[in-house]
C-alpha cells in the first residue's frame, strides 16, 4: 500500500500534483461501491422503466408501454396526492413545534441535557416498532382512549381514510419532531448573543426579538430542516407499510408504497420502475426548489458578527 | 436517507461541539420562556407516554391486558411474553441484525474515511477527486426506496438473493455519501501544518491517515458509525425485498412477521418491540454525548 507514497524528502509546494496522485487511490473502494450499488441502480431504474419484467424471468424491451400504463392509471395521481398531503401536513405540524421547542431548549441549558436524552428515544426505534406500537395503542377498545378515559380518543383511527392519514402525520411527527428540535436548538445557539443585547437596548420585547432576530437568523436552519422533512417524507415506506399497508382502501398509499405493490406484489417491474423514476424526480425537484429558496451563497448574513 | 442542501460550513477548531460557554449568559438574558417551555414539556409527555405504555404492557398477562386500565402498571407482572418472543427465534434475528450492521458499518465507515481523506488532501490539485466528491454529494439525493428494483435485479444476478450479504452490499453504498460528507468536514478542520510536518517526517499518506487524521477525527468516526449503524439496524425495505426465508430475517422484519403471527397477543408483540430496541438503547446510553453533539454540529447551521 505504501508503494505510491511520496518521497520522504522536503519538496517544494509544486509537488501537489504528485501528492494528489499518491492519495487518490484511497477514494476507489468507496467510489466503486457507490457506483455499483448507487449510481448503476439509479440509471438502471430509468432503463427498467422502458422494459417489461415480472421479477423472475427474462427482461424484454417494451418502449414506452410502462409509462403509458402508469400515467393513464388513476392510482398514480392518487398516490402523488396522498404523498403530497403527508408531506405538507407533516411539515405544517412539525415545523412550528420543532422551532418552539428548539428555541426553548437552546435558552434553558439546565433542561436541555435532560430533555435531549429523552427526546432522542423515538429516533432509536425502528419504524416497524413504532408502527406496531401505535397500531396497538390506538386500539379503540384497549388503547389510549380507555387508559385516559377520554371517549373521543376511542375512534377507529386506522379504519377510516381521513383519520388514518391524520394518524400517519401524527406518528411521523412523534418520530421526528425531537430530531428537528435538536437541529433548531443547534441553530439558535449559533446566533450571536450581541444581536439580542442590541435589540434589548433598542427596547425590543421577547416576541419581536423572536420575529426579528431568531427567525431571520434561522433561515438556513429552517431550510435544512425543511429539506430533510420534505424529501424524507417521500421515503416513508416502512412506517406506512406496517401501520396501514396503504389502507384503509388506498387512503394512505404513498408513492413508495404504490411502487412496491406494483413491482413486488403485482410483479410489474416495468411500471414500478416508472413510478420509482417519478419518485426520484419529485425528490430532486423539491430539493432544488428548497435550495433555490435559500438563495445563493450560504455565507452571507448568517455569519455576520459571529 | 438524509439530504443536506448546504454542506455544513467548516467549523473552527477540531470536533468540539457548539458549546461556547454562552449558555449561562443567554439564559439570564432570555428569561424563562413559558410558551416554548409548555410545548417542550407537553411534547415530552407525548413522546414518553407510548414508551411507558410499551414497557408496562409487555409485562402484562393477556388477561391483565384486557381487564386492566391500559395505562396502569401490571397487577401481576409476568415474563411470559419475553419467553414467547425468545422462543420465536428472535435470537437468530438478533444475530442476523448484528452481522448485517457490523458487516455494513465497519467497511462503510472505513472506505468513507479513506475517501474523505483523499478528497480533502488531494482535492485541491485533482479534478478527479473533486468530481468524485460532487458525485457523493449528488448521491445524498438518491432515495434508497426508488432504486430497490435494480438493486433486486443486481442481487439476483450476483446469486446473492436471500443472503445477509444481499442486504450488506447496498447498505454500504448508501452509507457512503453522508459519511464522506461529515468526515471530510472534520478532516478539513485539522490544521494544514500538522499534515505538512507529517510529510516532512517522511510519513506516507496511509501512515498520516492512521497516525494523524484517525485520532483527531475519532469523535466524528464514532458519530458516523452510530448514525449509520442505527439506520442499518432499523432498516426494513432491503431485508423485505432481498430475503425471503425466516433464517435470514433481521429484527425489524422479524418484528413485522411476529406481529402478523401473534397480532392478537399484544403484550407479546410489545415485548418483542422492547427486546429489539434494548440493544440500541444500551448503545445510545454509551454513545449519547457523541451522537448528539456530532449531529447538532453537523446539521445545526
Amino acid at each position: 500500500m505504501t508503494v505510491l507514497a511520496p518521497p520522504p524528502v522536503a519538496v517544494p509546494s509544486s509537488s501537489t500534483g504528485g501528492r494528489s496522485r499518491s492519495v487518490s487511490w484511497m477514494v476507489w473502494p468507496a467510489l466503486l461501491m457507490f457506483v455499483a450499488f448507487g449510481v448503476v441502480p439509479l440509471l438502471g431504474v430509468l432503463a427498467l422503466s422502458f422494459t417489461q419484467w415480472d421479477g423472475i424471468g427474462e427482461i424484454h424491451p417494451a418502449g414506452l408501454d410502462s409509462w403509458k400504463v402508469v400515467l393513464s392509471e388513476p392510482g398514480l395521481l392518487h398516490s402523488l396526492w396522498v404523498t403530497f398531503q403527508v408531506m405538507a401536513l407533516s411539515w405544517l405540524f412539525q415545523t412550528p413545534m420543532s422551532l418552539l421547542i428548539g428555541v426553548f431548549l437552546a435558552s434553558h441549558k439546565r433542561y436541555r441535557g435532560f430533555l435531549a436524552v429523552l427526546y432522542f428515544i423515538p429516533l432509536l426505534l425502528s419504524s416497524a416498532a413504532i408502527a406496531i406500537t401505535f397500531s396497538a395503542l390506538l386500539n379503540p377498545n384497549f388503547g389510549l382512549g380507555t387508559g385516559l378515559n377520554v371517549d373521543w380518543l376511542n375512534q377507529d383511527w386506522l379504519g377510516q381514510g381521513d383519520l388514518a392519514l391524520g394518524v400517519l402525520v401524527f406518528v411521523v411527527s412523534w418520530q421526528f419532531i425531537p430530531f428537528h428540535s435538536l437541529i433548531y436548538q443547534g441553530g439558535v445557539r449559533q446566533i450571536p448573543i450581541s444581536m439580542y443585547e442590541a435589540a434589548e437596548i433598542d427596547g425590543a420585547g421577547r416576541v419581536s426579538k423572536f420575529f426579528h432576530i431568531t427567525l431571520p437568523q434561522l433561515k438556513y436552519t429552517i431550510i435544512t430542516s425543511s429539506t430533510l422533512m420534505v424529501v424524507g417524507s417521500l421515503t416513508f415506506f416502512d412506517l406506512i407499510f406496517v401501520l396501514t399497508a396503504g389502507g384503509p382502501g388506498d387512503a394512505t398509499n404513498v408513492l413508495a408504497l404504490e411502487m412496491y405493490q406494483t413491482g413486488f406484489k403485482a410483479n410489474l417491474m416495468g411500471p414500478a420502475s416508472a413510478i420509482a423514476v417519478i419518485l426520484v424526480l419529485v425528490g430532486l425537484a423539491l430539493a432544488l426548489l428548497l435550495r433555490r429558496l435559500g438563495g445563493g451563497s450560504a455565507t452571507d448574513s448568517q455569519l455576520e458578527g459571529a | 436517507m438524509a439530504i443536506s442542501t448546504r454542506p455544513a460550513l467548516p467549523r473552527t477548531g477540531v470536533p468540539a461541539p457548539a458549546h461556547r460557554g454562552r449558555g449561562r449568559r443567554r439564559s439570564s438574558l432570555l428569561r424563562w420562556n413559558w410558551f416554548g417551555g409548555a410545548f417542550g414539556w407537553l411534547w415530552l409527555i407525548v413522546v414518553m407516554l407510548p414508551i411507558y405504555w410499551i414497557v408496562i404492557t409487555s409485562f402484562k398477562t393477556r388477561a391483565n391486558y384486557y381487564a386492566q386500565n391500559p395505562l396502569a402498571p401490571p397487577s401481576s407482572p409476568t415474563l411470559e411474553n419475553y419467553r414467547l418472543v425468545v422462543e420465536a427465534d428472535f435470537s437468530r434475528y438478533f444475530l442476523n441484525s448484528v452481522l448485517v450492521t457490523a458487516g455494513t458499518v465497519l467497511p462503510a465507515v472505513l472506505i468513507s474515511f479513506m475517501a474523505a481523506y483523499a478528497i480533502v488532501r488531494g482535492g485541491a490539485a485533482s479534478g478527479f477527486l473533486r468530481s468524485v466528491n460532487g458525485l457523493f454529494l449528488m448521491g445524498l439525493a438518491i432515495p434508497l426506496q426508488a432504486v430497490v428494483i435494480p438493486i433486486y435485479l443486481i442481487i439476483i444476478r450476483l446469486q446473492m438473493y436471500d443472503t445477509l450479504g444481499a442486504i450488506i452490499l447496498p447498505s454500504i453504498a448508501f452509507a457512503i455519501p453522508l459519511s464522506v460528507l461529515v468526515l471530510a468536514n472534520f478532516i478539513r478542520d485539522v490544521p494544514k501544518e500538522l499534515f505538512e510536518s507529517m510529510r516532512l517526517d517522511g510519513a506516507t499518506e496511509w501512515g498520516t491517515l492512521w497516525r494523524l487524521a484517525f485520532p483527531l477525527v475519532r469523535p466524528a468516526l464514532v458519530t458516523v458509525t452510530i448514525y449509520q449503524g442505527l439506520g442499518v439496524w432499523n432498516g426494513f425495505i432491503l431485508p423485505l425485498i432481498l430475503t425471503q426465508s425466516p433464517e435470514q430475517r433481521t429484527l425489524p422484519l422479524g418484528l413485522w412477521s411476529f406481529q402478523g403471527q401473534y397480532g392478537v397477543n399484544v403484550p407479546a408483540v410489545l415485548a418483542s418491540v422492547v427486546l429489539t430496541t434494548l440493544p440500541i438503547l444500551i448503545c445510545y446510553a454509551i454513545g449519547r454525548r457523541q451522537l448528539l453533539s456530532g449531529l447538532t454540529a453537523g446539521f445545526g447551521k
